[in-house]
């Protein structure tokens, strides 16, 4: 059964603890460095511990709002795609989730989707403008029950807390470095003192210092990456199983992974929220992947056509993968989970009409209002739109801006 | 002496631990069966929805096909049937008839691109096709917590505190899935 999955709690929390031990050891290094002393080394864990605290309580409070304002998504109401409210409703619905979340849409022609908060009860889902103006019902809606499943399974608190060591760990290691090139600077100027204490040693540690502060954010980011690869195919497997339609997931990640823009707004702390990887340029799969190969997991969920199941997804992620299994055994309950027809709404619209699409939703959210002229045309009328008539520039008729 | 207390001890520190466990298992318990309860309501809620659709579903379709009252005159009659339900498995069944008579009228649409070019009427389309789904959703949600409630009353140990407390096995909705599957018969 899903709710039960604690999924890889276990490996989650060992993951963080060794973030933690690694901006620890950065913190003792430096400051033993810079001190000259070993003793000093424990006041640098008490500065690190507090630069991390800190940052914990921020992203605590308002991660998920500077996060949603770094990738410039904007909060809408249901009036702009009423669609994607249906949508989530009906992943909330099946997910069991105690509360809608909030529903942000980006300005953004890339097809993507992250979601983000620290619990179910504070979740945001956001969506770029190009991937709804692009998918059909039944693939939006793989997607949003992908994101879906993020909250379930509680991943949007595991980025955001291993985002904050990450970031914590950069920043250390930043603000060291600079600082080595800045006193070394002046350190040639006064060159006369300064090197009659400390000698050998505090050398020895200086070099200690500055390869821990290049390799400890290297190796974070390998931490961090390693287990959001494995998060995207448990989401996906969740996805499945809530819409019971896996080619919906499917033909949605498909076409995700025809368009090659890059984000703008997607950097490389805020990468492995997406649902896919949102910097694109290295397709192939490395240490650095934030998401497994679309390939694969595309093939994953195409395979599944006898059931929706979480051992139904196991099963073809071993035989795709090749690898050991993932999603531990006590979490596969006995169940048969059917999958449903797609639905009959299947238009997609052609290339033009989506282009022209996507610019009026661009359109509505940021504001604009749309009237509709009695000969016909609609006019799009800007947020600042200074007096409260327009005329109709094909029948003269006017209009009031309301 | 000293051993007697040692021994007391352990055995009170046994019986706390013991009674905790007891009342940590029905805790689980109760918050499962609440769980499928609020699940079941879910049901309901998304039902009533559709009920009020379905007036401004039928007056917007109306004007735009005069050739089909008897889809129309099915809907109605599905829908103020299933309003009028007494008991649950009446009201299961209504529910079905008129989640068929709906998405026979769905099909019946195709032939009227006047209707389909309506956004009065995209906008309902689009709000039904969402309270079916709802509607499909709320009850899986519904079934898989019924599912996670019984297999906590009948597995060790939590089987033996739901058996003292009354905590029974629950049927999950699978009246009308076969129904569902049929594909609903379009005569042109």
């Amino acid at each position: 059964m899903w709710q039960q999955i604690h999924i890889n709690k276990r490996n989650s929390i060992l993951l963080l603890l060794s973030m933690g031990l690694v901006l620890a050891a950065l913190g003792y290094i430096i400051a033993a460095a810079i001190g000259g002393s070993p003793e000093a080394g424990w006041l640098g864990i008490l500065i690190a511990s507090a630069i991390w605290l800190i940052m914990t309580l921020v992203s605590f409070t308002s991660g998920d709002q500077i996060l949603l304002a770094s990738s410039r998504a904007a909060p809408v109401t249901p009036e702009v795609h009423p669609q994607l409210f249906n949508i989530v409703e009906e992943m909330k619905i099946a997910a069991g989730l105690p509360k809608m979340p909030k529903i942000y849409i980006i300005n953004d022609p890339a097809p993507n989707a992250f979601a983000t908060g620290r619990n179910p009860q504070n979740a945001s889902v956001a969506v770029t403008a190009g991937l709804l103006t692009r998918l059909n019902r039944d693939e939006l809606q793989g997607v949003i029950a992908h994101e879906v499943s993020h909250i379930v399974h509680r991943d949007i608190l595991f980025v955001t807390l291993a985002g904050v060591l990450l970031g914590s760990v950069v920043l250390i290691s930043q603000v060291f470095l600079r600082g080595m090139v800045y006193s070394s600077m002046s350190a040639r100027r006064y060159s006369s003192r300064g090197s009659s204490r400390g000698g050998g040693g505090q050398a020895l540690l200086m070099l200690l210092a500055v390869l821990l502060a290049i390799l400890a954010p290297l190796f974070t980011q390998l931490l961090y990456f390693a287990l959001s690869r494995r998060r995207e195919y448990l989401a996906d497997a969740g996805a499945a199983r809530l819409t019971r339609y896996p080619e919906g997931l499917a033909s949605a990640l498909e076409k995700i992974a025809q368009q090659d823009i890059p984000m703008e707004s997607a950097n490389q702390v805020t990468a492995p929220m997406y649902i896919a990887n949102p910097l694109r340029g290295k397709k192939y799969l490395n240490l650095y992947s934030t998401h497994p190969p679309i390939e694969q997991r595309i093939r994953i969920l195409r395979n599944m056509s006898q059931g929706a199941s979480l051992a139904d997804y196991e099963q073809f992620y071993r035989s795709v993968t090749h690898k050991a299994g993932m999603i531990p055994q006590s979490a596969l309950s006995k169940e048969t989970v059917s999958i449903r027809p797609p639905s009959t709404e299947k238009t997609d619209p052609s290339s033009l009409n989506q282009i022209r699409a996507m610019g009026d939703l661009m359109r509505k959210v940021n504001g604009f209002k749309f009237l509709t002229c009695p000969c016909g045309v609609i006019l799009k009328i800007p947020p600042n739109f200074p007096t409260g008539k327009a005329q109709c520039p094909h029948c003269g008729h006017v209009l009031s801006v309301s | 002496m000293g051993a007697i207390a040692v021994l007391l001890l352990i055995v009170l520190i046994g019986l706390i631990l013991f009674l905790l466990a007891i009342i940590g298992i029905y805790n689980a318990l109760v918050q499962l069966r609440n769980q499928a309860d609020n699940a079941w309501s879910q049901i309901d809620v998304q039902l009533k929805r559709r009920h009020d659709l379905i007036p401004n579903l039928v007056e917007t379709a109306k004007g735009y096909m005069k050739h089909e009252r008897e889809t129309f005159e099915k809907i109605t009659e599905a829908r103020s049937q299933a309003m009028g339900a007494k008991n649950v498995a009446d009201a299961a069944k209504a529910e079905n008839a008129l989640t068929g008579a709906l998405s026979k009228f769905m099909l019946v649409v195709e032939n009227y691109p006047d209707l389909k070019a309506n956004q009065n009427f995209l906008a309902l389309q689009e709000t039904l096709t969402s309270t079916e789904n709802k509607i499909a959703f709320a009850r899986q949600a519904y079934n898989d917590q019924v599912l996670l409630y019984n297999n906590k009353t009948q597995m060790f140990p939590s089987n033996i505190i739901a058996g003292m407390f009354g905590f029974r096995k629950r049927d999950s909705f699978e009246i009308g899935e076969a129904a569902q599957r049929e594909t609903p018969k379009v005569s042109f």
